[in-house]
């Protein structure tokens, strides 16, 4: 992977990826595995429908935020980044198709190292967005 | 807050990569990652998620010989160790700064403590409560590898599913 370089950066450049299609309920049961957060909410079609009233389960935030960080490392390089947030706007469903799209927002120079301020956006297939944040990412001259 | 440790092992990223369907040989390919910049495998931007495998008080896996909330014979086992009176508790927002990336071997220290609070008027849940907390993550030479800010928010009650989806 090679990493960004400022000189060739613009402030407006973005970049697309989806990052999940057709989120399977085998990856949500994946995600909890791996991670450690059980919540019935999001593997107990049971729990969630008939003591939670929720239509179905749903994806964890973080498995969302963990998806558009993968688009953010396609786009930034490995190990490069230096922050990285979002806020959840909307929940994930099972069948849900996610895209990220990343936007370069500023170019900046700090302690002799290159920096990089990015907006990123999550959608589904309906266009809503499910997570919206920023991150920064130390960057080549 | 207790204190407790998160060690990162190879194998733990490698199915926490695939959980989120990311191939990049970064996070699974040793040999691969060698000839690459950071020199090794690293975690993933969010594997600091993982780290509440290894937090023995977390409330949202099941533990021997105690009830879990979750189905069994019935819809419920119990109430919800969260939100036992009808509204949901939910991940709000999350905050990253990286020092550094995790890598395999190593041995954190993971330092809570309580952050901010706050409450807002909801469109679809009743009022909504926020609170945060911040882990702080430390290595074995005492250095801060990464901070992260969890922001959880607790609805009066169940968010409305026909306004939301609409």
């Amino acid at each position: 992977m090679t990493p960004l370089k400022a000189s060739r950066l613009h402030a407006g450049d973005t970049y697309d990826e989806v990052v999940v299609d057709n989120l399977s309920r085998t990856q949500i049961v994946m995600y909890a595995g791996a991670s450690g957060d059980y919540n019935p909410l999001h593997t107990d079609e049971v729990w969630a429908t008939k003591v939670a009233g929720y239509p179905t389960v749903f994806a964890h935030g973080m498995l969302t935020m963990g998806l558009t960080g993968k688009a953010l490392t396609n786009y930034v390089g490995d190990g490069r980044l230096t922050r990285f947030s979002v806020r959840f706007t909307r929940q994930v469903w099972p069948g849900d198709t996610l895209t990220s799209k990343v936007t370069v927002e500023a170019l900046r120079q700090e302690d002799g190292g290159h920096y990089v301020d990015l907006a990123v956006s999550t959608v589904n297939q309906d266009g809503h967005e499910v997570v919206r944040g920023n991150a920064t990412a130390l960057i080549d001259a | 807050m207790p204190e407790h440790r998160f060690p990162v092992e190879a194998g733990h990223i490698l199915l926490f990569a695939r959980a989120m369907g990311d191939p990049n040989p970064i996070y699974a390919d040793a040999d691969y990652a060698q000839t690459t910049e950071v020199g090794g495998i690293i975690a993933p931007p969010t594997f600091e998620r993982a780290s509440v495998q290894f937090d023995p008080s977390y409330h949202l896996r099941p533990k021997s010989g105690e009830p879990w909330f979750g189905s069994g014979r019935e819809p419920s086992g119990g109430p919800h160790p969260q939100a036992p009176e009808g509204g949901t508790a939910m991940h709000a927002e999350q905050h990253y700064e990286y020092h550094r990336p995790l890598r395999p071997g190593d041995l954190l220290t993971v330092k809570t403590r309580p952050g901010k609070r706050w409450e807002r008027a909801g469109r679809r849940a009743g009022t909504l409560s926020f609170a945060e907390t911040v882990h702080d993550y430390y290595d074995l030479h005492g250095d801060l590898v990464m901070t992260a800010r969890h922001i959880r928010v607790r609805t009066e009650r169940v968010v409305d599913q026909e306004e939301e989806r609409a």
